[in-house]
């Protein structure tokens, strides 16, 4: 009974004299399997979504991100706007940025992507930016005595020595992404997190508030293990070393 | 653009900041919120980010922790604790935002102190300065700018993160973006786009001008410095800021 006093909206009929509401008698679980099996179609629908956002955003974000870093390395004139403005685009609240799409692109999911899209290109070219500056610069020298070309020293030079860089910058923008994909709720599309505001719009129903909160992070973990493995098998020699 | 010279029109009537909860007030209530989250989160965080920093201890803790932060959506939070026994409102959205707010700070707070060159400790030990004048006059001044660096990130964070509360029912200035939403009145959804927005830059820019000030040595803005990233064996990056939101 004392949660009723913290709930505002229930104080007014939550006198003795009046009863209790339904709501509060019945049996309100956190988590709730049935519910799980009932809806498997319409969490597979929204899962669905969650994981094309996200995959959308993310590969869209690294082919913008990469020419990016490679501009910005060449100079501090170049890498001092394009990380003055990530920082600003980073500052920008994600619910501001998708009200601000909403006029131009609609209810689509289009204004979550795009939304999405600038997030993870922000924590791209950062960390790819960094990736680029961590190769020493005498082992690019070397590359350029032996003849190589500009485009085979970023394959056989660069990338190798910055992989894991990129792919660390990838996990952190996959993880973040699929958490910021919820925000989408305000237009319609935020994948899981309809399950969220859904439970929440449904007097509280907490089972499905739960099941959405907990598919975000299984979702989440999943990506990352997934990118970590993809790390393992891309960077053969980096075991090789450690062990 | 049509919806946005009305959202200028919105935000140049003087009747809509004044009256009540109008702009002023939503304004007054998501800073009120925001301020109370960083504030609690300061509290919690900086003392374990100190302990842990100077004992050189639980990395692998603090690297769990923000992690895993980041792959918890902020709206799952926010409408967790909002169904909880305490009840949506601001209270809840507080909590919600404190939690949010300790990763960030803790991490910067751990690297910061564990960064401090140990033969600078031993000298400052050599000279007779006292565990507490090593922590209060060497220590605290070298990890400084990580410090403030998750103190701002924290509060950025958490400023533009409480607008996502008026979708679960919370107060602030996200509700001009939700009401202007569910009425279909763009102009005022995107004048309240356009507070949020601003009043996050702005938090990020006094913040930076409050730790540009506060740290000795060679001064540096923080805005174009770039993000170490986390090398093999896992140390956290300086900035591990969670998501931005």
């Amino acid at each position: 009974m004392t949660s009723l006093a913290t709930r505002p909206l229930l104080d007014a009929v939550s006198d003795p004299a009046v009863g209790l509401l339904a709501v509060d008698e019945a049996p309100n679980p956190w988590f709730d399997p049935s519910y799980v099996t009932d809806n498997w179609d319409s969490i597979l629908t929204y899962t669905g979504e969650h994981v094309r956002l996200t995959v959308l955003a993310v590969v869209i974000g690294a082919a913008v991100a990469l020419p990016l870093a490679l501009l910005a390395r060449r100079s501090r004139y170049l890498s001092a706007p394009v990380l003055g403005l990530s920082t600003v685009v980073y500052t920008i609240p994600s619910l501001a940025l998708f009200a601000l799409l909403v006029p131009f692109t609609g209810l689509s999911s289009n204004t979550v992507l795009i939304g999405l899209v600038a997030y993870s290109l922000v924590i791209l070219v950062r960390n790819f930016l960094a990736g680029l500056q961590g190769v020493p610069a005498d082992v690019r020298e070397a590359a350029r005595g032996m003849g190589l070309s500009a485009a085979q020293t970023f394959w056989r030079v660069d990338l190798p020595l910055a992989l894991p860089a990129f792919m660390a910058g990838l996990r952190i923008a996959t993880v973040s992404t699929v958490a910021l994909t919820t925000v989408g709720v305000l237009v319609g599309h935020g994948g899981l997190g309809q399950l969220i505001t859904g439970g929440f719009a449904a007097n509280f129903y907490r089972a499905e508030i739960v099941t959405g909160a907990v598919g975000c992070v299984l979702l989440a973990l999943l990506a990352d293990v997934l990118l970590a493995g993809a790390e393992r098998v891309l960077t053969p020699w980096a075991r090789a070393v450690r062990t | 653009m049509n919806d946005f010279s009305r959202a200028i029109t919105y935000l140049n009537d003087p009747f809509n900041w004044s009256r009540p909860n109008g702009i002023t007030d939503l304004a007054l209530e998501h800073i009120g919120i925001s301020a109370v989250a960083v504030l609690a989160a300061m509290v919690v965080a900086l003392p374990i980010g100190v302990a842990l920093g100077t004992a050189r201890r639980g990395a692998g803790l603090v690297v769990v922790l923000s992690n895993v932060s980041r792959a918890i959506p902020t709206l799952a939070l926010l409408t967790l604790f909002a169904v909880s026994p305490i009840g949506f409102g601001n209270r809840a959205t507080t909590i919600a935002l404190a939690v949010f707010a300790i990763p960030p700070i803790l991490t910067n707070t751990f690297v910061g102190f564990r960064g401090v060159d140990a033969e600078v400790r031993e000298a400052a030990r050599g000279m007779g300065m006292s565990r507490a004048q090593v922590l209060g006059r060497v220590e605290l001044p070298l990890a400084l700018p990580l410090v403030t660096t998750g103190i701002r990130t924290a509060a950025v964070q958490v400023v533009a993160t409480a607008g996502l509360a008026a979708l679960v029912g919370g107060g602030g200035l996200g509700r001009l973006i939700n009401l202007g939403f569910g009425q279909q009145d763009y102009g005022v959804m995107i004048a309240g786009a356009i507070l949020v927005a601003g009043l996050a830059l702005l938090t990020e820019l006094l913040l930076a001008t409050v730790s540009w000030a506060v740290t000795p040595g060679p001064r540096r803005l923080p805005f174009l410095q770039v993000r170490t990233s986390p090398r093999a064996g896992g140390v956290p990056e300086p900035t591990a800021s969670g998501v931005p939101l």
